[in-house]
């Protein structure tokens, strides 16, 4: 019955939306850390997604989702003038890390709304299973 | 075509494309973000056209073999009304409306079936 492929399908989104709400969760967390120089300061991360036309996961030609891998942010990290900082390197400076909040809020809003539809998805699915089951009762 | 078959109508198979469909416009909705992936659909009517026909079917050499679902549609890829710049074609509003239509229509086709289900109960049962 290929109505469960769907539950393969939107798990895949499921997985690959949270692998993404974790990488936001840590930019956020760390939009505040100090490196001592551009080289060791936080880069945020993003994940990139790639489709699998893989039988192992579904059937025919309708494609689940992976993550592929995570990328780091190729923004030079804001240098900052502060010599009485711990961290400052030899002229003074510090360097923030180059997560942008507001970007990140909005890539969190869209991963949870993504992460709502694959949900719902499954839930309707679910529904017409037990209703197609108790076909004739 | 045997007499279950008959009893029933076109149900089943319209029940097996609204199914395939789910995972079509599912696979879309997951693939939301993903760059470059082309939103896909299948035709209900040419597909349903498809698997009525009985030169599509597999042929059967054995009284052995038994009728297996044929879901070879084909896919048809979406035109969207504004792509993305990393060239993902999915409108997730477009594919919500469409997962819900499709969900409707499944539930239309199982109320058929339903309703034949008990018919043929009742004539059974002679209650």
């Amino acid at each position: 019955m290929s109505l469960f492929n769907v539950f393969d399908i939107s798990g895949s989104a499921l997985s690959a939306q949270s692998v993404r709400l974790n990488t936001i969760a840590s930019n956020l967390a760390n939009a505040g850390v100090v490196g001592e120089s551009a080289e060791t300061a936080y880069r945020a991360r993003y994940p990139v997604f790639s489709s699998v036309f893989d039988s192992a996961l579904t059937t025919q030609q309708a494609a689940g989702v992976r993550v592929e891998g995570i990328v780091e942010s190729e923004v030079p990290p804001r240098k900052e003038y502060s010599p009485s900082h711990p961290m400052a390197d030899m002229e003074g400076y510090i360097y923030m890390s180059n997560v942008n909040s507001v970007e990140e809020m909005a890539n969190m809003i869209s991963a949870s709304r993504s992460y709502q539809s694959s949900v719902e998805a499954m839930d309707t699915t679910k529904q017409l299973i037990m209703r197609t089951l108790s076909l004739g009762s | 075509m045997n007499v279950i078959d008959r009893l029933f109508g076109v149900s089943p198979q319209a029940l097996s494309i609204r199914a395939h469909r789910f995972e079509v416009i599912s696979a879309n909705l997951a693939n939301a973000d993903t760059p470059g992936y082309k939103a896909r659909d299948i035709e209900f009517g040419d597909a349903l056209t498809w698997a009525q026909d009985e030169r599509a079917q597999p042929l059967k050499s054995s009284i052995y073999h038994f009728d297996v679902g044929n879901s070879q549609y084909n896919l048809m890829y979406r035109l969207p009304h504004q792509s993305s710049l990393d060239g993902n074609t999915v409108e997730t509003e477009q594919e919500h409306a469409a997962f819900m239509d499709n969900a409707i229509r499944y539930q239309a086709s199982l109320n058929f079936l339903d309703g034949r289900i008990k018919s043929v109960l009742l004539a059974l049962r002679g209650e």
